[in-house]
């Protein structure tokens, strides 16, 4: 058996069902045992694109995500989905090929010291110098990506090193390591604190997306109120009236009013972002906060936690729920119905108007991919996430080009492309004039494996959130983010990779054109024309506290006063 | 606020660049570090002090020991240590100054390992008051070149579950002793 075999054998030992990958000199003799491997290869049109899949398929699956490239150039185009990885704790096993080890470290052709290049970005990475050494090390690999707090995980593997033959045997999966289970007193303690509270509220982040009916069994039995990050999204049905929102820079008015009058703030699986708490010093002044998490470096690193529990968040909150009974807390009730009816106003036709329209025609089971700018924003704020593992998005990095990659990842991994086990699952992708060019060249995989995303990119002829920020801290300065006069026709781009595409710009089209793009059997392409010039709000200023949120955009109030004139 | 760090780590290529790249990019601010071998195989041992705030110190222990190949860190300003630097000096002397620095020498214990007609070399050992007091004597007469291996670190007493901490099965060696016990004033 080669180096190679030994690799796919280990990754099939491990139940690894697809890669996302793009070859290339020095990873070829993988690419030649994969033709005989019953482990299906989606081939990507850039690298980037495979790491934002693998991205998608283990965020919706909870399970490895997996993408390959070549040395050099192949390698360095991961970079960016491996640090978006990092920053939102997706496991994912990246394999790349290398030069010949004796050719290592003298600037062979397409050498990069990619090792070297991803140490701050993965979770661990491995260069690999022997055959023998190649099952051992993707099986460590894939239980480093998997365990505790996820993460992405690197193994380079010289060429000659798939060439060698082994005899080394392959490696099965580890049994799963048991769940972090949290210490008793702590849990004592925490949940006196919350008994006590008149305050109280949960904030639940990406950490938790595996323990949502924990976090619905203790929002029951306690009453309290719940808050979910961007990433924690669908962890708690946006339908239950004790929801609250996200909270942060673009969260809504009760959380981040929440947030900064409770007295008891209970993280869960969270990280307490810069976006998330705006300027440190203002972050819920009143509360004492219990911050659960399993990685214990996350304790004390941004906001001091008065009890800090170091556990998995079902567990935690398993335990929490046993010894905590329902707070009778109408006074705070009052307050947070009256900050929940605070929505901010919205034009009636507009980009906001638009995600609305599209929402409205899907399910809470339906999976929904954001890329990165207002419409990622707007996206988080209105469409209404049900479940756990339904919304992706690039939270911690902020990638632009995520959506389209990442949406074709989840779509692979529910088997809709294959005609597998989606059950009506769709998935779509909500992206922007500007992030779906990053990474447009993935319409082409959609096309040749026919997988299903309905792609929609809302068009404001702008980068629209870098133009917000000028607009409201540089004096409308415009610099550098006007698109319109360069952009492409995207139904017409669509059709150029023989997918269909839709347009439209006002809301009677629209309404005809997503059912028509739904109803395609296959990917498609939605373009929405949108007025140019439109904010998303409620917003903190950055670096302003929650407690200075601006719930309205005061030109849009502006104009519509003007307009009853 | 200085402290005073033991870390284990695995003997992995690149174990020592991990560690540095993570001191740099978190903005960890390192006064010393030295590492060597311990008596398990495949184990090194590293002392590094940083000059940090009780909060940060407390970081860059628990984001050490998210290193994979980091097997555990020991916060010394929690327990009684001993710690050692040795420093190798050499110093310019003459006719006139031989007597004078080899007496300064004897009061230090420094020995001498190296006599040239023009100049000494010292070694001395001992803790960083030491250490700096003797540097200080020497000046007056030139020193020549120093070279420090930067403080080693020991805890004091038995210490005998040591072993399991670090590499043990049952052991708890990689949970943070505050790990569940964040009570902050
Ligand atoms: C790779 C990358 N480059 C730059 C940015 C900075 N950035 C954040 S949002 C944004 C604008 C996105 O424009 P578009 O996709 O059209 O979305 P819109 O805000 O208009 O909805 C930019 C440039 C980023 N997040 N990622
Ligand atoms: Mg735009």
């Amino acid at each position: 058996m080669t180096g190679s075999e030994a690799l796919l054998k280990t990754l099939e030992a491990h139940g690894v069902r697809h890669i996302f990958g793009h070859p290339g000199g020095a990873i070829m003799p993988v690419y030649d045992a994969l033709y005989d491997s019953p482990i299906q290869h989606i081939l990507v049109r850039h690298e980037q694109g495979g790491g934002h899949a693998a991205e998608g398929y283990a965020r919706v699956t909870g399970g490895l995500g997996v993408c390959m490239a070549t040395s050099g150039p192949g390698a360095t185009n991961l970079v960016t989905a491996l640090a978006d990885a990092m920053l939102d704790s997706l496991p994912i096993l990246a394999i790349t090929g290398n030069v010949p080890s004796p050719l290592l470290g003298t600037d062979a052709f397409q050498e990069a010291d990619i090792t070297g290049i991803t140490m701050p970005i993965t979770k661990h990475n491995f260069l690999v110098r022997n055959a023998d050494d190649v099952s051992k090390t993707v099986a460590k690999a894939i239980a480093i990506a998997l365990e505790g707090r996820p993460g992405p995980v690197l193994v380079d593997i010289p060429k000659d090193v798939q060439q060698a033959q082994t005899n080394a045997p392959i490696e099965q999966p580890k049994t799963k390591p048991a769940r972090l289970e949290p210490n008793q007193a702590v849990i004592e303690k925490a949940a006196a604190l919350i008994q006590s509270a008149k305050q109280p509220v949960l904030m639940v982040g990406g950490g938790a997306c595996d323990a949502a009916p924990q976090i619905l069994e203790f929002a029951k039995k306690t009453g309290i109120p719940v808050i979910t990050t961007l990433m924690g999204l669908g962890n708690f049905p946006a339908s239950d009236p004790q929801w609250l929102g996200m909270p942060g820079m673009h969260g809504s008015v009760a959380s981040n009013r929440a947030i900064s009058q409770c007295d008891v703030l209970i993280g869960l699986g969270m990280r307490f972002d810069d976006r998330v708490t705006g300027k440190t010093s203002r972050f819920a002044k009143n509360a004492q906060i219990i911050h659960i998490d399993i990685d214990t470096a996350e304790h004390n690193k941004l906001i001091p936690a008065y009890i800090a529990v170091h556990a998995d968040s079902a567990a935690a909150l398993e335990a929490l729920t046993k010894h905590v009974s329902k707070l009778e807390t109408p006074d705070w009730w009052t307050k947070l119905e009256d900050w929940k009816a605070r929505q901010p106003k919205r034009p009636t036709w507009g980009a906001a108007e638009a995600i609305k329209m599209i929402s409205s025609q899907l399910s809470g089971a339906d999976i929904v991919v954001a890329d990165v700018g207002q419409h990622q924003m707007l996206t988080a704020q209105l469409h209404p996430f049900e479940q756990p593992r339904k919304w992706l998005n690039s939270g911690g990095a902020g990638t632009m080009g995520f959506c389209l990659p990442a949406a074709m990842g989840a779509a692979v991994a529910i088997g809709s492309h294959d005609g597998g086990d989606a059950k009506g699952v769709r998935v779509i992708g909500i992206a922007g004039d500007g992030s779906s060019q990053m990474t447009i060249q993935e319409l082409a995989t959609l096309r040749k494996y026919d997988i299903p995303v309905k792609f929609a990119v809302i068009n404001n002829g702008y980068l629209g959130m870098v133009r917000q920020w000028q607009e409201m801290f540089h004096s409308r300065r415009y610099s550098e983010v006007y698109l319109e006069d360069s952009n492409p026709d995207f139904p017409i781009l669509a059709s150029a990779y023989r997918i269909p595409g839709f347009a439209a710009d006002n809301a009677a089209d629209l309404e005809k054109c997503i059912r028509q793009w739904l109803e395609v059997d296959g990917p498609a392409v939605l373009e929405v024309r949108v007025p140019q010039e439109a904010n998303v709000f409620p917003m903190v200023p950055a670096g302003k506290g929650l407690d200075e949120m601006l719930d309205d955009d005061p030109k849009f109030l502006e104009a519509r006063e003007l307009a009853k004139v | 606020m200085k402290h005073i760090f033991s870390a284990f780590l695995r003997d992995e290529p690149r174990v020592l660049t991990r560690v540095t790249s993570l001191f740099a990019r978190r903005g960890y601010n390192i006064d010393s570090l030295s590492v060597g071998a311990t008596e398990e195989r495949g184990i090194s041992r590293m002392t590094f002090i940083a000059e940090a705030p009780e909060h940060m110190a407390d970081q860059i222990q628990r984001q050490l020991e998210k290193l994979e190949d980091v097997l555990k860190v020991i916060n010394h300003a929690d327990e009684k240590f001993v710690d050692r630097e040795l420093v190798l000096l050499k110093v310019r002397v003459s006719p006139e100054t031989r007597l004078e620095i080899r007496m300064i020498a004897e009061d230090f214990r420094a020995r001498n390992v190296d006599v040239g007609s023009k100049s000494y070399v010292f070694e001395v050992t001992g803790d960083e008051g030491k250490i700096t007091a003797f540097i200080q004597q020497m000046r007056p007469f030139g020193i020549i070149e120093t070279m420090r291996t930067g403080r080693v670190a020991l805890s004091r007493g038995s210490n005998a579950d040591i072993a399991s901490q670090v590499y043990g099965g049952e052991s708890t060696a990689l949970e943070h002793p505050l790990s569940d016990v964040g009570v902050r004033a």
